[in-house]
């Protein structure tokens, strides 16, 4: 027998181990907000505001260093364009809730919020309080990721600089990408992206990032026709 | 001032992308080619960040043995790849980091 309640608390229950991945990453992103210059109050507000660990990353060095906000926000806008297809994905299931849920629920949207959400949308069984699970799971993440940034904020300000904090930047971002590598197609669309994103890095306002962007999904398309699984690690 | 509006703009389009396809569920269709390009984003534009910050300094792309970000990352990528563990990517990519400073 499922109610609100137990859906809730076995949504909290189903983020714990993703919580583990994202405690260092909220931990980094407060510590590189705060090293590249980003006031305190700013940089958490934007980890409540935005609410996106990559888009926070890309965007805390445009923030620091005054970047025009139009590029901000478009820089934002591409790395956060993957939610409109967590959105399309989990559409169908949400479609009977309220507009009040719907919004609360869109807010909390994440990678791992998604992940764990559309597993348990797949599940058979009682569908009625579903939504409550992707409430508790989105939720956990939230608090997580505001916590964790506040310790980063904390710390951060205390990190010599010759700590090469930030590199751990790329490599949070290839502990992500890595798994995504599910086709071959995934693999050509990294190598142009990257190349791409490479020769163009001198271009202004990450205008070198978009047109990589673009090139990679393009060569990824291309390559997807007539593909099958790509056995991965 | 403008830094606070600029991030509740940039706030309101991540939301606005999080909410689009749950309200328009079911009231207009999109493209296949669409969807399909969708799948593709988060490895491009991870792929497209991560590269020029290890494989290049100051804007000069340097494939030689001291480039330590370059050997390192690509060891973290192996560690990834393996593992799927976050934690340990970070960890062991920034001990190779450093222990490759040392060397080279």
């Amino acid at each position: 027998m499922t109610t609100a309640r137990s859906e809730f608390f076995a949504g909290v229950h189903a983020q714990l181990p993703l919580l583990l991945g994202v405690i260092p990453f909220g931990l980094i992103y407060g510590a590189l907000a705060i090293q590249l210059g980003v006031p305190a109050s700013l940089a958490q507000a934007i980890s409540s505001i935005v609410f996106a660990g990559a888009a926070q990353f890309v965007s805390a060095p445009l923030v620091a260093t005054a970047t025009p906000g139009i590029v901000i926000v478009f820089t934002v806008f591409i790395v956060n364009l993957r939610h409109a297809l967590y959105s399309a994905s989990l559409a169908p299931y949400l479609e009977r809730l309220s507009p009040a849920w719907k919004m609360l629920l869109a807010y909390l949207l994440t990678d791992e919020a998604y992940a764990m959400a559309i597993t348990h949308y797949q599940k058979d069984g009682d569908a009625r309080f579903k939504h409550w699970f992707f409430f508790g799971t989105g939720l956990a993440l939230w608090v997580c990721w505001q916590i964790s940034t506040a310790i980063g904020i904390f710390v951060g300000a205390q990190v010599p600089s010759n700590w090469s904090l930030d590199f751990a930047l790329p490599l949070t971002f290839i502990a992500i990408v890595m798994p995504m590598f599910k086709r071959r197609s995934h693999g050509l669309t990294a190598f142009v992206a990257g190349a791409a994103a490479t020769l163009a890095m001198g271009l202004p306002y990450k205008i070198g990032l978009v047109l990589a962007v673009g090139l990679g999904i393009f060569a990824g398309m291309i390559a997807e026709r007539g593909e099958g699984e790509w056995k991965s690690g | 001032m403008e830094i606070w509006l600029t991030i509740l703009i940039a706030g309101l389009v991540t939301y606005t992308t999080r909410l689009s396809f749950i309200v328009t569920h079911g009231k207009l269709a999109m493209p296949r080619w669409f969807t399909r390009a969708l799948t593709f984003v988060p490895v491009a534009v991870l792929s497209a960040i991560i590269a020029p910050e290890i494989l290049a300094h100051e804007n000069v792309v340097n494939f030689s043995l001291d480039n330590a970000r370059l050997y390192a990352g690509i060891f973290a990528a192996l560690i990834a790849w393996r593992t799927r563990n976050t934690w340990l990517t970070i960890g062991v990519g920034m001990l190779a980091l450093f222990a490759w400073q040392a060397i080279f």
